[in-house]
């Protein structure tokens, strides 16, 4: 047991005099964290447009002055003929090119209709179809103004109710999100990194030959990740409830216990990418392309796995992040508790076990 | 004597902050000679050293290496000597033969020249079979053999070898000094750093670094005599008891 | 010149001797190629539905089929009560609630207005934001259909329409894949290039051969030209390699030039990897540079607009942008392949990124010492 503790202090050492690295861990999460919940919305706002008024009546310059006071938009003046336009969009200047017909007022009083065009840079298709909604919806609130007299009938009305996340909060997929994804990168990819590092130096060999059990070495390399990841852990969720606002519906305990479940699933895993690499590139290139991308893609944080094709479907079960992410949704936001979430907890706990008998295999086998 | 300086330093100096590594270093190396430049771990050997060698600049002082300015003129001194660390450091994923194409080609021998020393080579040290084979590969002394020969490869004027022999068996180390002699004879000037007491018997000149100061500067003869003493490690001994440095 | 060819050499041969990296290098980005733009889809196809119809008439049940036949929404189940179709929702089978309330169809009909209640899950802001917009359309239209049932065509012309004809330009099928795919490759060719560039300096120091380059002649822009090329040529091969499986797979190829591209991602490569070189040369130890790499790649790919529009950023982050590579190559790869945008109209981004290239470069070889 002394032996241990000399050994997990001499890592400790090794991680805490590398100041640089530790900035980079304890502050990749904060980064992270407040990167998804100020920076990236889905809320439009200073997106450049074009407006091509054909008419230059009042009802046009009505509805230019809405859309300029909605601060979603701003109207790039310069831009007045057709070729200037498509000019703009090929650079990228602008997004959405606006086309009022001519004659607009009097076509609208005189025959009840006119037209409006509004074009799309449709290179980003979900953007664009936002970008189409908004300005329609600023059109159709000047149009029921002009009909405020005569309202119209056989009207449903909707309520809309934002369950869990009232205020469609980016952080609420975020958090989430974040917790797997990082957890993962210090516990999977570091350690894997820290062990293939003494392979690659050599010091392997000395440790081994040392009157400590193998597996003993192994855990105090593992040990200093470990507890990281734990720091990590609260300082994600600190920030998640005090800065975004995050609330915490269910029991901070079963959010606790199975976020350890999940440093062990991920712990594992590290210890099986070391068991088969013998330089740090190689680790952490496995790490990183191979695990990174596919615990973003297919976990479910950034994109909703019921869209996928099949086969990406099935594929998303082994990745353990997913269940993890499942669980934290549930526990945090829905405030489940554990009678709803045992089968995603037996799954991360067989995939540990499933890791670590492999590499441990492995490791024997290369002794 | 009137025979040709190669290096030359006048109180050469590297500090790091308060620490002074070494202090006012001033001697000089004749052409050919095989100089020992002894001191315990600590000492400020390797610090003095990479002064010598154009990578690390001194504080103050002065010195020349084959005619070169330390501080203006590394670059040409660096065309001038060879180096080979105390960390082995050939490319271990690249083959012999590539490892000996790369450095002769840094060093700008010609492509025929390359082939003549690179067949030489392999010759010499009786490495037909592994000489397409990884670096990595190869036992520890091989290695070390192999680095010298690459680092005499362009026929440098002096180099410089830093602890040379750490790590390895007797015997390869006697072959290996047997290198250093063949070279020395070649009219190569060795600069070496050792803490092995046994092989300062074997340079033509010492000196003795403690705390990065020089205490002792000649023959190993003289120097037995001067102190009195049976061997270079008693001479050692005497000098380094009041060290300060050191593990 | 010379010395360059022979460094040049060693770092082809220590590249394709390692042949677990190069398989790695070729295979991972490719497979993600493949694999990532499926899975990078917001296209909503199969938003779950629990009904919970306390009217069961004529008219409610013409609305739950308006929605299950849309295309958009798929049903699930009918709910008896809105709690029970909460707990669908708590359980991830559902991801939205209708609630039709008793008299639905009596009111819609003698009181001209009706009420009903929708419900989403909306952890994800998204899926939300277009689950309801979804609906929306599809009442919309089932008032209409309401009103031209009841109304007589007259009245019908009597009020004033704004036709709003919409039109999406150089992407008019609203292919998401066309957007996403470039966006990706332009990733992986800088994870490539990137983490490539910012180990291999490193790895030298640590493994202890860079003191025998340095106590070598060699010039210092020969060393950064040696560790640059290599990995100039993989990132363009990659690249290529790319292009040629987004038109197997996908039949995506730029609308136009792709030396324009090349020339575009040959000066980007530059750039990237001048930036790789900096940290491996700022870095001590190979796991540091991961570090290093791993939070600069971050940081790239969340502020480079792969997923969401630089637009609605913030500010602060809309500067970040600017000074930010990797959005400058998805930007460009994106007007090629969907726009075919000229030289001309690319002519700042050409001017931007060379700047990169010599300010990191400039620094990698200013930072690079012989000296210790």
């Amino acid at each position: 047991m002394k032996q241990l503790i000399t050994f997990i202090k001499k890592e400790f050492h090794h991680i805490l005099r590398d100041k640089r690295s530790m900035l980079v861990l304890i502050g990749l999460p904060v980064i992270q964290l407040l990167i998804f919940g100020f920076a990236i919305t889905n809320e439009v706002r200073n997106t450049n447009i074009a407006i091509l008024d054909n008419a230059k009546d009042e009802a046009t310059q009505n509805i230019i002055t809405r859309i300029e006071s909605s601060q979603y938009f701003d109207i790039d003046r310069t831009l007045k003929t057709n070729q200037q336009i498509e000019k703009a969009f090929k650079t990228g200047r602008i997004k959405v090119a606006i086309v009022f017909q001519q004659n607009f007022q009097n076509e609208l009083v005189h025959t009840n209709k006119a037209q409006l065009q509004i074009i799309a840079d449709a290179t980003d298709p979900n953007q664009a179809t936002t970008l189409t909604n908004y300005i329609s919806t600023i059109v159709m609130d000047y149009q029921s103004e002009l009909n405020q007299q005569n309202n119209l009938p056989y009207t449903i009305k909707t309520e809309m109710r934002m369950l869990y996340n009232p205020q469609l909060k980016g952080a609420y997929t975020s958090v989430p999100g974040v917790m797997g994804m990082i957890l993962l990168l210090i516990s999977a990819m570091m350690t894997s990194i820290a062990i293939v590092k003494e392979k690659e130096l050599g010091t392997m060999e000395i440790l081994l030959v040392s009157p400590m059990k193998p597996w003993l070495v192994i855990i105090s390399k593992v040990i200093p990740y470990f507890i990281i990841s734990l720091i990590n852990v609260a300082t994600i969720l600190i920030l998640s409830v005090f800065v975004l606002g995050l609330p915490i519906q269910g029991s901070l305990l079963l959010l606790i216990g199975s976020t350890i479940l999940y440093i062990f699933c991920a712990l594992s895993l590290g210890l099986l990418i070391s068991t088969v690499t013998d330089t740090q590139q190689a680790a952490m290139l496995i790490s990183l392309l191979g695990l990174m991308f596919p615990v973003v893609m297919l976990s479910g944080y950034a994109f909703p796995i019921a869209n996928m094709p099949l086969v990406l479907q099935v594929l998303s079960n082994f990745v353990p992040a997913k269940w993890y992410i499942i669980i934290v949704k549930g526990v945090m936001i829905k405030g489940i508790d554990i009678t709803q979430i045992w089968k995603e907890l037996l799954i991360l706990l067989m995939m540990t076990a499933i890791f670590l008998t492999i590499s441990v295999k492995r490791f024997k086998i290369r002794l | 004597m009137n025979r040709e300086v190669v290096i030359k330093t006048d109180k050469l100096t590297k500090k790091f902050g308060d620490f002074i590594a070494a202090s006012e270093i001033t001697f000089e190396v004749f052409k050919g000679e095989i100089f020992g430049f002894l001191g315990a771990n600590g000492a400020g050997k390797t610090t003095a050293m990479k002064m010598l060698i154009g990578i690390s600049k001194p504080s103050y002082g002065k010195a020349q290496i084959a005619g070169f300015d330390v501080y203006k003129q590394t670059e040409q001194i660096k065309k001038n000597i060879g180096y080979m660390s105390q960390k082995f450091s050939l490319y271990e994923d690249l083959t012999i033969k590539e490892n000996i194409n790369l450095f002769g080609g840094i060093y700008g021998l010609s492509g025929k020249q390359i082939e003549t020393k690179s067949n030489e080579l392999i010759i010499k040290l009786n490495l037909y079979k592994e000489a397409d084979k990884l670096v990595g590969s190869l036992p520890l002394g091989w290695k070390q053999k192999l680095a010298f020969s690459i680092a005499i490869l362009h026929e440098p004027k002096i180099v410089f070898l830093d602890e040379p022999t750490g790590g390895v068996d007797p015997i390869t180390r006697r072959q290996f000094w047997d290198m250093i002699y063949e070279a020395a004879h070649n009219g190569i000037t060795v600069f070496v750093t050792t803490h092995y007491m046994d092989e300062a018997e074997y340079c033509d000149r010492v000196s003795i670094m403690v705390d990065g100061v020089i205490k002792a500067l000649d023959s190993p003869a003289e120097l037995k005599k001067q102190f009195n003493a049976i061997s270079m490690d008693d001479v050692f001994l005497r000098l380094a008891r009041g060290a300060q440095r050191g593990d | 010149m010379r010395t360059l060819l022979f460094l040049l050499r060693k770092e082809f041969l220590q590249i394709f001797r390692n042949k677990l990296i190069l398989r790695m290098i070729f295979a991972l980005p490719l497979i993600q190629l493949i694999l990532l733009p499926y899975a990078a889809t917001y296209e909503m196809k199969n938003i779950t539905l629990s009904v919970v119809d306390h009217d069961h008439s004529e008219y409610s049940r013409k609305l739950i089929n308006k929605f299950t036949t849309s295309g958009y929404f798929q049903l699930t189940d009918y709910s008896e009560t809105y709690d029970q179709a909460l707990d669908q929702v708590e359980k991830d089978v559902a991801d939205l609630i209708i609630e039709i309330p008793q008299g639905f169809e009596r009111d819609l009909i003698r009181e001209s207005e009706t009420k009903i209640v929708i419900a989403a899950n909306a952890i994800s802001g998204q899926t939300a934001g277009l689950a309801v917009a979804y609906s929306n359309l599809i009442i919309k239209d089932f008032n209409n259909d309401v009103r031209a049932e009841w109304l007589p065509q007259s009245r019908f012309n009597t009020i004033p329409v704004i036709e709003i004809t919409g039109s999406n330009w150089f992407n008019s099928q609203m292919n998401y894949k066309k957007f996403i795919v470039p966006g990706v490759l332009a990733l992986l060719v800088t994870l490539v290039g990137y983490l490539m560039s910012s180990l291999n300096i490193v790895k030298e120091k640590e493994v202890g051969t860079i003191e025998q380059l340095n106590v070598s002649p060699i010039k210092k822009y020969h060393f950064i030209l040696s560790k640059l090329i290599p990995f100039w040529v993989l990132g363009l091969i990659v690249m290529s390699i790319g292009f040629v499986i987004s038109f197997i797979v996908y039949g995506i190829y730029p609308e136009g030039s792709f030396w324009i591209g090349y020339l575009f991602a040959g000066v980007y490569l530059v750039a990237l990897l001048g930036f790789g070189l900096l940290t491996s040369i700022y870095a001590e130890t190979q796991q540091q540079a991961m570090f290093i790499a791993y939070f600069f790649m971050l940081v790239f790919i969340l502020l480079g607009g792969l997923f969401s529009p630089t637009e609605n950023m913030p500010d602060w982050a809309r500067y970040l942008t600017y000074i930010n590579p990797v959005s400058y190559l998805i930007e460009v790869m994106r007007m090629l392949v969907l726009k075919g945008s000229s030289f001309w109209a690319l002519r700042y981004h050409f001017l931007i990124i060379t700047g990169f290239a010599v300010v990191f470069n400039g620094l990698a070889i200013w930072n690079y010492k012989k000296t210790v």
